[in-house]
């Protein structure tokens, strides 16, 4: 077995499945450089980011495999876990080695990780669609932080721009610090706080909000408690769809 | 302090909340121009502690009601808080929680004051309103006022993704019971008229390049259960025919919850509502839409009420052993998909998964499957080969034994008493 050490991208994924193939090594264990630990008895192989190498398994990725298959790839990448990436670099390594079908083999549990792993990403990107509030601030933009499970926010950028095209909008990773910003015209990356800092506060007490903000806030919550039936309270139920990390998210939950 | 809108607010979507539609889904609309748009899949913005989404913003435009329906909270005589919303507050209301992501989209229906057409025009009005100057492409759903004029009915669908409405009681007999001014005609008529409607735009629209959006995401009706003495055979059977005469997008069953002591024929204040039977209606509903079975095998004359301890899948394969078990790396994935505990996901799963190679219980167990049921009714590659079959008593009470239901200590108690 030989150990790949990758940067963490995914274009440092695709160029490290060309080198496979080149040295023709088809047990292979790969992680991310920075949280490697180094092994005195197995070989290592530190690959670095190619855009050349990256984009050519692309295109062979691209002529063998559906597009749905390919999106499904990318996403299951930035869910950031360590065992879908190895999942990720088998399975491409197979759909060159065998065929595409790979992807239909439920049975290998490799494959069944990989699937199930897509669930749990496009799980939290719906959830990111449907529990990010907006403050609205006196500028007119509508803000709002999220730390989600995974890195979803390059997911949910084109949702948000063709929903909400005709407002500005500020959407914030906390965790992985940064966001995207949308102008009315397009959408940027901001980086708004320092890496290594991790208050938030620095930027909440720097916006203003609206006059009526806290009004639709307080109507809110309101209607959330108005809507509920008592009769029929299910609290169980509440948390499997509402689990309490969510909850800093919601308006309706704070007091 | 309150201030007056956040009281009516209070009035009305408390009033508004037993209509259990909140459906989001079924519509492509986009956003030209303005804001908002529809997710076909629908998106659920929060949930109630009861644990029901909240995707809409459901409320009724007024509380106000000329009619004297038992089983309503805002009917006439019943002495509660009456409000109004104005056209305006509607809608502002809408966009300010549509723009902060709280909601999908708006769910307006109302009482009826003075007549039937001067409260579908107002509804009509505010869907015209967000529309047109709000240029607002998110969701709308809209009751239909039965005894509205046709001309209203067919302005309200050019603006709206959604109509319904709602039958009430399963059985003219049942509405005649709590409702004797209402009937199930006043529903079906206008419920045909939409329907022709969208079949009429549909077949026009293929001549022409730009097709005018009318009702897209379809009409859906409710009717409550367990208020009238009807069986789940007769309940299902109104469903089936709306589903296919009507060819609505879904039918909604909703618990009756008491609300007064007035009515001798209705469950009093303290019953408790019959969720388990709600929620057996319901999984009889998907069998119907998705899973392929015909409404007889499931209810019939001999068999009119549902278990309420097993789910009705579980139930046929009980009834019908000959089906079982069935092999699954050879049977089709119509004869999968009936396997009690197996999903049309897994099933799905199975299928494809089959040109690898013979599935062993392992790989099965892994796909999503409930295979403490699933296992009485299924044989693997590596499935012991056993002399004679357990009786279908033997397997339920295993089941049962194994199994931790969400009903179980519920069941006896509240449920089968009603009939």
């Amino acid at each position: 077995m030989v150990n790949y050490l990758f940067d963490g991208t995914y274009q440092g994924l695709l160029t490290a499945v060309f080198e496979s193939f080149e040295r023709k090594n088809f047990d292979v264990q790969i992680s991310e450089k920075d949280n490697y630990i180094s092994s005195f008895f197995e070989e290592e192989l530190e690959v670095a980011s190619d855009p050349a190498k990256a984009n050519r398994v692309m295109k062979g990725l691209k002529q063998k495999l559906k597009s749905e298959q390919l999106k499904q790839l990318y996403w299951v990448f930035l869910s950031e876990d360590a065992k879908a990436r190895n999942v990720l670099f088998y399975m491409m390594q197979e759909v060159f080695r065998k065929n595409a079908n790979i992807f239909e083999n439920f049975g290998d549990e490799r494959v069944l990780y990989f699937h199930q792993m897509y669930t749990k990403v496009r799980r939290e990107r719906h959830r990111m669609q449907a529990f990010i509030r907006f403050e609205k601030s006196n500028d007119g933009t509508f803000y709002c932080m999220i730390d989600p499970d995974f890195n979803v926010l390059p997911l949910i950028a084109s949702f948000f721009k063709k929903r909400y095209a005709d407002q500005a909008w500020l959407i914030y990773d906390v965790k992985r610090k940064y966001g995207l910003m949308y102008n009315l015209s397009q959408i940027e990356e901001v980086n708004l706080l320092p890496q290594n800092s991790n208050s938030t506060e620095i930027m909440t007490s720097s916006i203003d909000i609206d006059d009526r903000e806290i009004h639709f806030q307080t109507l809110w919550k309101q209607y959330f408690k108005s809507t509920n039936i008592e009769a029929r309270k299910n609290m169980k139920l509440h948390l499997q769809h509402v689990p309490r990390r969510y909850w800093k998210y919601l308006t309706e939950k704070q007091g | 302090m309150m201030d007056r809108i956040q009281e009516k607010l209070m009035i009305l979507a408390d009033a508004a909340k037993y209509d259990v539609s909140c459906s989001s889904s079924g519509s492509k609309r986009k956003n030209e121009g303005g804001i908002g748009d529809a997710s076909t899949s629908g998106i659920c913005h929060t949930y109630t502690e009861d644990g029901r989404c909240v995707s809409l913003l459901k409320i009724l435009l007024t509380n106000h009601c000329i009619y004297d329906c038992a089983f309503c909270v805002s009917r006439k005589s019943n002495d509660v808080k009456r409000a109004a919303f104005t056209v305006d507050e509607v809608v502002d209301l809408t966009m300010n929680f549509y723009r902060r992501n709280y909601i999908e989209g708006l769910f307006l229906s109302s009482g009826i004051f003075k007549n039937a057409d001067y409260t579908m025009e107002r509804l009509m009005r505010i869907a015209k309103k967000l529309r047109v100057d709000e240029r607002y492409n998110g969701y709308i759903h809209l009751k239909t006022i039965p005894g509205a004029s046709e001309e209203l009915i067919r302005e309200a669908g050019l603006y709206v993704d959604r109509m319904s409405i709602n039958l009430e009681m399963p059985t003219e007999a049942g509405l005649k019971l709590v409702a004797p001014e209402k009937d199930h005609d006043s529903v079906r008529k206008p419920l045909a008229f939409v329907q022709n409607q969208i079949l009429e735009i549909k077949s026009e629209s293929k001549l022409i390049k730009k097709k005018p959006l009318f009702v897209p995401a379809g009409q859906s009706t409710q009717m409550v259960i367990g208020a009238t003495p009807e069986t789940d055979f007769e309940i299902m059977n109104v469903a089936n025919d709306f589903y296919q005469n009507y060819n609505l997008k879904r039918v909604y069953y909703s618990g009756y919850i008491p609300i007064n002591n007035d009515n001798k024929f209705l469950p009093q204040i303290g019953s408790q509502p019959p969720l388990i039977r709600e929620n057996r209606l319901y999984q009889t509903d998907w069998l119907l839409r998705f899973y392929d079975f015909k409404i007889d095998e499931i209810l019939n004359p001999s068999f009119t009420n549902l278990d309420m301890d097993i789910d009705p899948k579980l139930g046929w394969a009980l009834r019908n052993p000959q089906f079982f078990p069935v092999d699954i790396n050879t049977a089709s994935y119509q004869e999968i998909i009936r396997i009690p505990g197996v999903g049309r996901g897994s099933a799905m799963k199975i299928i494809k998964s089959r040109q690898f190679g013979k599935l062993h219980e392992y790989q099965v167990r892994k796909m999503g499957i409930s295979f403490n049921r699933a296992k009485f009714f299924m044989t693997c590659i590596d499935t012991p080969f056993s002399l004679g079959n357990p009786s279908s008593l033997m397997i339920k009470k295993q089941i049962l034994r194994h199994s931790k239901s969400k009903y179980q200590s519920k069941v006896p108690e509240n449920q089968l008493s009603l009939f």
